[in-house]
This record gives structure tokens, C-alpha cells and sequence, in this order.
């Protein structure tokens, strides 16, 4: 079965791209063949000019289900990247992890585990710890999507500071369109199974983004584009399942 | 205003006082309730007192297979502490290579999908023959002696080692593996850092399944082929129909085998602290 076909989508450095479209339609699968976890059946990607040939740390990745380790504390969770043999030259382990806690809020957290925290102090601590290692793209598969809509709303102003500070290039796969929206240089909106890249969506909002954007018109209309793109996708998806 | 607070701490110092007192009477009431049992059933006299001895004649028994104070125990006065010992010696000896060869064959079929096929169905199949039906030919092998014992140990320890630490590693959740190979973790890195603390409360399940049959083990080793230890005592104080010695050595056994068990739970409470904040730990 063919997952996704003729992607053809060039990502400019320290660009927000947001991949948005109904479930199923092979946004994961995207973010898995750039992140290494899967290798392409035919096809081409590469990274800052070399192919993509298993996971590594340039491109760091941010889980739906978030990826701390239960039996160390947040902050060996976010030194655990650093102290991997092949990130040892990425400066000082110490520093590292006190600018993390301190940039995420989780300074007086620093020695509690994973299950002590709340879901969006856990998804913070998981960013953190994949910033440690100081990757050059930010791959995010729904990052927020097990949150609640307030906290994913404050996480979503989170990413996007840590983003403009860091300016990292960033991929986010989401499902919310929104979320899709409010974050993104450009939204790459997919068709149903197999998935092609259906139209890219040039957000031309001012940054930094603020909250309140959401209900200028400018938002709204390009919501009101990708909504209508989505739900027709959506709709023929669940047609061809059911033929 | 120093008066109300100490009330208040008066007051607490007793609720907790009173509360320690309420959770050792859950501890003891029922054992107390069995020795009770037992005394009376023994007493009454349906059967005569060399078939089923008191508790009371138990305890004189056992305290002077230990002091050798007493003569109570006759032949056997004195003798706990060398069964004993060499028991648990042979516990330990026999644990200890059977569970660290258990975890290591656990984690090459975990890991690796061809060892899975090279060594499980040998395991799976060897697992299913009762470790006692190896008796023979362990005698015929190791002749009499710990040879034997301790070989059947292990033997028993390593199964419940081997198949629980493969399970360790087939359920440690996908992300974390993933993850850590994102953060660009080697293969030893991967083992040393996720796998091994993954799997861990499952391993640590397996060392206490292990422990368990250790002690069931040991005494079936030492009927049939040692010469010492508490099963030895036990079976030939059965022989010199000393039923009172006979229920003194099967306490000892439970007892050494309880506090072997509680170091097993020691270490693992030590080491899975986190996991406890992660799974159910029973209602107050």
C-alpha cells in the first residue's frame, strides 16, 4: 500500500512549515522518512545537502507520545542527549541544562520525574531535552495533540518563542488547522491516502505571533481555505475506504 | 499560645502511635490465628501429638537444633546452623548463575530477532520439562554432592530469568528507543541507557520468580543428592519419624526463604523507585 507519493516539497532554512490533513493521510509517514525512522520506498530526501540515512541528532524530533524516560528526573532527561558519546562536543552539559530549565519553566521541577508532571510540563521537558542536543531541524509529529486546548494554545506560543529565538528550521504535523496556521511560513495541506502534497499555503501573518491574530480576518480566511481543502480530503478518503 | 500546639502534637503522637498499633495487628492476626488453630487441634488430640506436634513442641525443638542446649532435638542437636547455612549457600551459588545467564540469554532473544529464532524454541521447549526431571542425570553427571544442587538451581532460576527479561525488552514503549536513537545513541548506549532500565521492572520480576524456586529447589536437591542442608535434615528427620524436627526445618526454610525474598524486593525497590509513581500500588 502507497502511503504517500509524489511529495515534492523543498524546506527553506530556519522556515516554520506546518503539514496539516485528515488522519490517515500520511503526514506521519512524512516526518518518519525525514526523521530516519523509515526508509523510502523510491525517492530522494536530504538535509542540509546530504541524504537522510537513519535518525540523527540534526534533526530533532518531538513526539505525539512525549519521549521522556520515566526513570530519570527532568533534568537528566534533558542532559541525556548530551550525554551521549556522540553529542560530548556540544558544549557544557551544566550550561546546557540550566538554560533549558530556565527557558522552560521547569527550574523548580529539575528533580521530579516525568509522572509527576503535567501533561504540558512533560511535553516542555521532551522540547528541552531535544534543544539540548542542538539539532538544525525541529521535526514534530502533533506535539500538542494529547493536550488540552488551553494548554496546547500556551504550548503553541512556547514553540513559537523558543522558535524565534533559536530559529531553527521546524516541520510540525498536525491535524488541528489552526494550530497549522498560527505557527507556519508555509502550511503544506496533503490530500487523502495516498498522500500528495495538495497545496502549499504561504501564511503571510506578521511575527511574532500573538494569540489574538486568531480572529483577524486575514486568519480566518486562510482557516476557512484549509478547512474547506481538509474536509473535502477527509470526505473522499472515507469514500474510497468505504468502496 | 504554646498550649493549643501542644495539644495538637499530643493528639498526633497518639493517632499515630495508635495507628502503628492497628497496622502491626493487620500484620499479625492472622499467623496468630493459625498458631492458635494448631495448638488446640494438636492438644485436643484427634491425632497423637508424634503425627501432628504442638507449635509449643516445635518451638522447644527448633531452639535446640540450634543452641544444643536442650537435647530436644536428640541426633540432631545443634545442627541448624551448618543445614542452614549450607542451604542458602547453595541457594545463592545456584541463583546467581542461573539468573545471571537467564538475563543475558533474555536480552540477546529481546534484542534480536535472529537469536529469537536460534535459541527460544530451545528455551520454550527445555522450560517445559519439570526441572526435578533433570535429577537423574545431574546425579549421574555431578555424582553427589553441591555439584548437582547447585546445577539444579540454576537451572530452575534461569527460566523464569530468561523469559521475563525478554518480555522486558519487547515492551519497553517504542518512542523511548526511537528517541534515543534520534539523540544519535550508539548500540551500547541504547542497551546501557534504555533498554536495561526499561526492562528492569520485568527483569527484577523474573529475579523474584527466580529466588522463589530457588528455595523450592534447594530441598529437592538435598533429599536426593547432598547430604546436608535443611532438606536433608528435613528428610531424614522424616526417615527417624521426628515430625517435630521435620516442621521445624520446613519453617526454616519458609522463614529464609521469606528473607530472601525481601532482599530481592529490597533491591528492587531500591533500584524502581520511579516505576512505583507509575503503576498502581494497592489502596490504604
Amino acid at each position: 500500500m502507497t502511503a504517500l507519493a509524489d511529495i515534492n516539497l523543498e524546506i527553506a532554512d530556519q522556515q516554520f512549515i506546518t503539514i496539516v490533513g485528515a488522519s490517515g493521510c500520511g503526514k506521519s509517514t512524512l516526518l518518519n522518512l525525514l526523521a530516519g525512522f523509515d526508509a523510502a520506498t523510491s525517492g530522494e530526501m536530504t538535509v542540509d545537502g546530504a541524504p537522510v540515512a537513519g535518525p540523527g541528532p540534526d534533526r530533532g524530533v518531538v513526539f505525539q507520545q512525549t519521549a521522556l524516560f520515566p526513570w530519570l528526573s527532568v533534568e537528566e532527561n534533558i542532559a541525556f542527549g548530551l550525554r551521549l558519546r556522540a553529542n560530548r562536543h556540544k558544549g557544557s552539559l551544566e550550561i546546557v541544562v540550566e538554560r533549558l530549565l530556565k527557558r522552560t519553566g521547569l527550574m523548580a521541577f529539575r528533580s521530579r520525574r516525568p509522572a509527576e508532571l503535567s501533561g504540558g510540563m512533560r511535553q516542555r521537558a521532551a522540547i528541552a531535552s531535544v534543544l539540548a542536543i542542538n539539532p538544525s531541524t525541529l521535526l514534530m509529529d502533533e506535539p500538542f495533540g494529547a493536550l488540552d486546548a488551553l494548554t496546547r494554545s500556551i504550548m503553541q506560543d512556547f514553540l513559537l518563542e523558543v522558535w524565534e529565538e533559536e530559529r531553527k528550521t521546524a516541520l510540525l504535523v498536525t491535524h488541528d488547522i489552526d494550530e497549522a496556521i498560527y505557527l507556519a511560513d508555509r502550511t503544506v495541506v496533503m490530500t487523502a491516502r495516498p498522500g500528495r502534497v495538495r497545496e502549499i499555503i504561504d501564511v503571510d501573518l506578521p511575527r511574532p505571533r500573538r494569540y489574538e491574530m486568531r480572529s483577524e480576518k486575514s486568519f480566518i480566511a486562510l482557516r476557512d481555505h484549509v478547512t474547506g481543502i481538509v474536509r473535502e480530503e477527509a470526505i473522499k478518503g472515507a469514500m474510497e475506504i468505504a468502496a | 499560645m504554646a498550649a493549643p500546639d501542644q495539644t495538637w502534637a499530643a493528639s498526633a503522637g497518639r493517632a499515630t502511635s495508635g495507628r502503628s498499633l492497628a497496622l502491626s495487628a493487620q500484620y499479625a492476626v492472622f499467623p496468630a490465628a493459625l498458631l492458635v488453630a494448631w495448638q488446640a487441634c494438636a492438644q485436643i488430640g484427634f491425632v497423637r501429638r508424634s503425627v501432628l506436634p504442638a507449635p509449643t513442641d516445635v518451638a522447644l525443638v527448633w531452639f535446640d537444633l540450634i543452641t544444643g542446649a536442650t537435647d530436644a532435638a536428640a541426633r540432631y542437636s545443634g545442627t541448624w546452623l551448618d543445614h542452614a547455612a549450607a542451604s542458602t549457600w547453595r541457594v545463592f551459588a545456584g541463583f546467581a548463575w542461573g539468573i545471571a545467564l537467564g538475563i543475558l540469554t533474555g536480552l540477546l532473544i529481546g534484542l534480536s530477532r535472529v537469536m529469537e529464532r536460534v535459541l527460544d524454541p530451545t528455551v520454550q521447549v527445555l522450560r517445559n520439562i519439570p526441572v526435578t526431571a533433570w535429577v537423574p542425570l545431574s546425579l549421574v553427571f555431578f555424582g553427589i554432592g553441591n555439584a548437582p544442587a547447585v546445577f539444579l538451581i540454576g537451572l530452575g532460576a534461569f527460566f523464569p530469568a530468561a523469559v521475563n527479561t525478554t518480555h522486558g525488552v519487547r515492551q519497553i514503549n517504542v518512542t523511548l528507543t526511537k528517541a534515543a536513537r534520534m539523540m544519535g545513541a550508539d548500540e551500547r548506549e541504547l542497551l546501557v541507557r534504555v533498554i536495561l532500565p526499561g526492562a528492569l521492572p520485568s527483569i527484577m520480576t523474573g529475579v523474584r520468580l527466580s529466588m522463589g524456586i530457588a528455595w523450592v529447589l534447594v530441598v529437592v536437591a538435598e533429599i536426593l543428592a547432598v547430604r546436608s542442608g535443611l532438606g536433608y535434615l528435613l528428610n531424614d528427620a522424616y526417615l527417624f519419624y521426628r515430625n517435630d524436627v521435620v516442621i521445624a526445618a520446613m519453617l526454616s526454610i519458609g522463614i529464609l526463604g521469606f528473607i530472601s525474598d525481601r532482599i530481592v524486593v529490597v533491591v528492587r525497590d531500591r533500584l524502581l523507585e520511579w516505576n512505583r509513581l507509575e503503576t498502581f500500588s494497592g489502596q490504604n
